[in-house]
């Protein structure tokens, strides 16, 4: 026993050397866990404070972007709602309103503190949290499109994982064809996204429209992605390899909104128990 | 805590700090970084304990991952390179030695031998970082890319705060 003591001792660099490395070997894998560690991560309290001072400097100097941007974005949304008005009016839907349906998402707008686009896996941290009513597992839009979904919240902010990140699918679609695939980021270009699991027999183009495709209960549907901006089709592979291009610039990313539906208790519990009568 | 240590202790935030507010957001063509905190650790006095080397490398990972959101991928290249400075240090000794309490800086020992030095490690921490992060080597060629000009990016800044902090002293 003395000798085991002597021997440990003897070694002991080479023991908490070994011993560390394990311990961040756990923190690693732990951290790659959807909805993992809550406290770790730059929604804690002090980091998230230091972020958000850091980036209300830096804000200063993109206001007029910023402003810009959101201004467009009000036209849009203002020219949306005459023709939605119009059409109403015209067809005398006005008594039509399903409240249920209508209500079916929420919006919560929130500012991006922190964000990268260059690492393999890419997380993005917002000053809403548990306090606003966000859970992990939300969808995170923006004007241009979707950017991803909530990781972990902390009582004022959380971290959400970006669509680039080589962990991340999400469910979409060929907006033209119907056709469902996946979205997963190479961890390469942050301006390109794959999209996988298109089968020989479609026919996608340069230029074809890639949007959510609302089966997994996370996106709504149709929320743009991006555009199809190369197509590859090898001799043996039962799949094409398509480039789409992001609609959103994420190295420009400064409002989001987080998606809240107020349906998706009741899908997922839909579909829990449908799949436990197959079984 | 003596002088040194205490002017280590600050040293510590500054450049944690810095790397997490400035140089986290200074990425060049896609794939160079510039992980100027590797240096506190490289920077430590020649006798300081391979223990302590790697509880220091192990916070100031932590801290550096708390503020990437990539719990213990930092902390654990870092305390790789606490664990392996010394012995590195001892394969390089100059000739007659290194005088007691002396830092293995640029201008201690020369730029050749600081070369000789940083290197290998700044590489090793580089190349544990980005695998790790790619979870294995499935992107090799894109990893082994960010490792190089990681490695240039990062060596230059070093060699230049190097050479302000000589043109200081003197």
């Amino acid at each position: 026993m003395e000798r085991l003591f002597k021997f440990v001792y003897k070694y002991r660099a080479f023991f908490t050397f070994l011993l560390l490395q394990l311990f961040c070997a756990w923190l690693v894998v732990e951290n790659n866990q959807y909805q993992s560690t809550r406290y770790f991560n730059s929604s804690n309290r002090i980091a998230a404070n230091i972020i958000s001072t850091s980036q209300n400097i830096r804000e200063y100097f993109a206001l007029r972007d910023i402003n810009t941007e959101l201004a467009g974005e009000n036209a849009t949304l203002r020219k949306q709602l005459d023709e939605r008005n119009q059409l109403i009016e015209e067809y005398g839907l006005s008594q039509l309103k399903n409240a249920v349906i209508i209500n079916r998402f929420e919006y919560i707008s929130a500012k991006v503190i922190n964000n990268s686009t260059n690492q393999y896996k890419n997380f993005i941290t917002i000053n809403k949290g548990a306090a606003q009513g966000l859970t992990p597992g939300m969808a995170v839009i923006s004007q241009q499109g979707a950017i991803g979904k909530v990781k972990s919240v902390s009582d004022q902010h959380a971290v959400l994982i970006s669509l680039l990140n080589i962990d991340d699918h999400v469910s979409s679609k060929i907006k033209r064809t119907g056709h469902f695939g996946t979205i997963q980021w190479d961890g390469t270009d942050p301006r390109l996204i794959d999209l996988r699991y298109i089968p020989r027999h479609v026919n996608p183009a340069v230029g074809d429209t890639i949007v959510t495709s609302g089966y997994n209960a996370v996106f709504p549907e149709a929320i743009l992605i991006g555009i199809i901006k190369d197509v590859k089709l090898s001799e043996e592979s039962p799949f094409y390899q398509i480039k789409v291009e992001l609609a959103q610039d994420f190295s420009k990313l400064a409002f989001v909104e987080v998606v809240k539906s107020n349906l998706r208790a009741e899908q997922d519990s839909l579909e829990v128990t449908t799949k436990g009568i197959q079984r | 805590m003596s002088k040194s240590g205490v002017i280590h202790f600050f040293l510590f935030f500054v450049y944690a700090l810095a790397q997490v507010l400035l140089l986290k957001n200074l990425v060049l063509f896609n794939t160079a970084f510039c992980f100027l905190y590797v240096v506190f650790i490289l920077l430590l006095p020649v006798e300081t304990n391979n223990l302590l080397l790697m509880l220091i490398g192990f916070l100031l990972g932590f801290t550096i991952d708390i503020f990437y959101d990539s719990l213990g991928l930092h902390a654990m290249a870092l305390v790789a390179v606490g664990y392996v400075r010394n012995y590195w240090l001892g394969v390089i000794t100059p000739q007659g030695g290194y005088d007691s309490g002396v830092t293995p800086t640029l201008a201690s020992n020369g730029l050749q031998w600081f070369l000789i030095y940083s290197i290998p490690l700044l590489f090793f921490h580089h190349t544990i970082l980005f695998f790790v992060e790619a979870a294995g080597f499935s992107r090799f060629g894109f990893t082994l890319l960010k490792v190089i000009m990681s490695l240039l990016f990062t060596l230059s800044v070093v060699l230049i705060l190097q050479y302000f902090s000589i043109e200081r002293r003197r």
